[in-house]
Order: structure tokens, then C-alpha cells, then sequence
């Protein structure tokens, strides 16, 4: 599986690096070794998901309790949030570090990625949620902290896209 | 048996747990009970109010978290009961009043009007520790026995479809979502 390991694991250690203690995500190809990496780590709090939704509650309970979260899915899981990002998240001024892969942009060969990547960026943008797009591995950490910086700042969801550039090797 | 007695009568108890409560008829009615900082009312996002639980009885294994939950709510998120069941944590209790009703917005029949068993979704979903509570003694019993358990507990109680006469409350969302982690704070702070 051409899932990068060398850049998962630079991801992982990035979330390690700004404190992340829960983890909540859905089994996606792309975060199949960030999962793995969650799962061997005693200190890191894995929680497994039916639906992403569930992992915008979960981020919250963890974020009342003081400690930081990233919410891990496809953007096929985003698309499945939006009440809860809206009706949690927003109304009630949480932060919520998302980390989506984003799939069905340019490359994507599975024709049942492509809508939901059409739609992703301007769902995003409709919701008021400032989002990054993350491709290089050499600025994953800053880019991440300045993520997380600006969720808790502004009580707000924020969004990384993991790229295929960034996932992917072929 | 209505809710607000059934609340009523576990109230003594909350005053020492996190509570998180659904939208609707179980906010307002724990509220006109007494409000207390550990109380957060979940407004909407109608389904989480157990993933917020279960991200707060993670985080802080130490502290007794209960959810006050609705048959609809459940309904809505229904994979919440076996995420629940997979982690299990031991100071978990998820206590659904169901009503088999749609009740804040007019008194539809939810699923579990024609059929549905909570309770035993529950089960199947592998929680081990699940009880029907319908009377006031058995509630009563269930809760306590809940709290002394030290293991994920999901309670489902039959009320009547009955509710306060209005949904106002006199505080705030934001009022409420400061407030009560403002209290986390001070409890994170602590342990």
C-alpha cells in the first residue's frame, strides 16, 4: 500500500509535538499508519468511530476535560459532521482540530472519491471554517501548531487537508 | 412515571457527577430542578450528548460522568451505544427517558413506538450493564446500583410523553458552556 509511512509518521510526531492526548477517527486508507501509530502509543487516547459525527462530541468532552484533540477522517466524514460542527463546534464556541484527507482531488483514480472532493474545499468555505492545505512534510509541524493556535484562539473548528502530494507515494 | 420525578429523584445524586443532558424536555426540566455549574446543556446536535460524555469520562477517569438522554436523540446517533460498549468507561452512566416520542416538536412517535428497544439495542451492542427503569423505585435502585457499579452503565426508562410548558430557560448557551468549563477547569486542575 503506497501510504507513505516516513510522512505519517512526521504527522504523528507533529501531533505528539502540540500536546494531542484523543484521537478520534474512522478507518480511511490514507490514516491507516496515523491509526496504527495512535493505537501502539500508551499515552494517546484512540477512539475508534462508527460515525465521524460521534467525534465531534468526543473532541468536545476532551476539550472540557483540558485535554487537546484532533478529529482524523476522509472528507467523505467531514461532509457527514456538518450538523454537528454547525450545531456543536460553532454554536457553542469549542475549538475542534480536524485533520480530513482529502480525497478525489488531482490524481484520484477511485471515481467514487471524485464528488465528494468537488465539494469539500466550498463546503468548507460556506461554513466559515479557515482550513490549510498540507503537502510538505517540512512544514507539517508548523503548520499543524498554527492550526491548532488558531482553533483555540478563535473557539473554533479549523481544518488541515491532507493532501495526496503528502500521502501518497507512487 | 414522568420525567420530571424521575429526575427528581436521581437529583441528589448529580450534584456530585458531570452531567450532560439532550436537548429539549431533559434540559429544562433539570434545570427547574436547581441549576448547578457541573450541568451543561446540549441545545442541539441532537446525538452527541453521549459522545460528549464519553470523550469526558475518557479524559477524566476520575469523575462520575452521567448523561440524561432521549429516545429520539439515541435513535439519531444509534452507533453510539456500541462505540460506547467498546470503550466501556467505568464512569459512564448513559440514562435514556424514553418517551417514544418527538415531543419538543410536537409529539410525533419515535421508532421506539412501534417496536424499537433501546434497552436492548443496548445489550446487543455489547454493553454489558444495562437495566429497564419504568417506575420511580426501580430508577431509584437502577441509578444508585449504577454508581456503585464502577462499570459502563445504561439505564432506559419509560416516561410519559409529557413536558414543561415552555422550552425557555433563563441562561444562555454561552452562559452555560462558560460556566461549566470554567468548573472543568478548576476540577482538570485538581487532578
Amino acid at each position: 500500500m503506497p501510504v507513505s509511512v516516513a510522512n505519517s509518521r512526521i504527522i504523528y510526531e507533529a501531533l505528539k509535538s502540540i500536546n494531542v492526548g484523543l484521537i478520534s477517527a474512522l478507518p480511511e486508507t490514507w490514516l491507516v499508519h496515523l491509526t496504527s501509530m495512535a493505537d501502539e502509543d500508551p499515552d494517546m487516547i484512540l477512539v475508534r468511530l462508527n460515525k465521524e459525527e460521534e467525534g465531534v462530541g468526543i473532541s468536545a468532552g476532551a476539550h472540557f476535560a483540558g485535554r487537546k484533540s484532533v478529529m482524523m477522517m476522509q472528507n467523505h466524514g467531514f461532509l457527514t459532521s456538518i450538523n454537528g460542527i454547525v450545531s456543536l463546534s460553532q454554536l457553542y464556541k469549542i475549538p475542534l482540530l480536524m485533520m480530513i484527507s482529502y480525497r478525489g482531488e488531482m490524481g484520484e483514480r477511485d471515481p467514487w472519491q471524485t464528488q465528494g472532493g468537488i465539494s469539500t474545499e466550498p463546503v468548507l468555505q460556506a461554513l466559515g471554517i479557515p482550513y490549510n492545505k498540507l503537502s510538505n512534510p517540512d512544514t507539517v509541524l508548523k503548520e499543524l501548531a498554527a492550526a491548532q493556535t488558531l482553533a483555540e484562539s478563535s473557539q473554533r473548528p479549523v481544518a488541515l487537508l491532507l493532501t495526496r502530494d503528502l500521502m501518497w507515494e507512487e | 412515571m414522568q420525567r420530571l420525578e424521575a429526575l427528581n429523584t436521581i437529583y441528589p445524586l448529580l450534584k456530585d457527577h458531570i452531567v450532560v443532558t439532550n436537548m429539549g424536555a431533559v434540559a429544562v426540566e433539570l434545570y427547574s430542578l436547581g441549576h448547578q455549574p457541573n450541568f451543561f446543556y446540549l441545545e442541539h446536535s441532537m446525538g452527541l450528548a453521549s459522545s460528549v460524555g464519553l470523550g469526558l469520562a475518557l479524559c477524566l477517569p476520575g469523575q462520575q460522568v452521567t448523561v440524561l438522554d432521549g429516545d429520539a436523540s439515541v435513535l439519531m446517533n444509534l452507533g453510539t451505544l456500541s462505540t460506547l460498549a467498546r470503550y466501556h468507561p467505568a464512569n459512564l452512566i448513559h440514562l435514556i427517558f424514553d418517551n417514544e416520542s418527538l415531543l419538543s416538536v410536537g409529539g410525533f412517535p419515535s421508532a421506539t413506538a412501534t417496536g424499537t428497544d433501546l434497552a436492548g439495542v443496548a445489550k446487543s451492542s455489547g454493553v454489558e450493564h444495562v437495566a429497564a427503569a419504568d417506575t420511580l423505585e426501580d430508577l431509584d435502585q437502577a441509578f444508585t446500583a449504577a454508581v456503585d457499579r464502577e462499570a459502563l452503565s445504561v439505564l432506559v426508562s419509560k416516561v410519559e410523553a409529557v413536558g414543561p410548558a415552555s422550552f425557555a430557560m433563563d441562561i444562555g448557551l454561552l452562559e452555560n458552556r462558560i460556566q461549566f468549563g470554567r468548573f472543568l477547569q478548576g476540577i482538570s486542575s485538581k487532578s
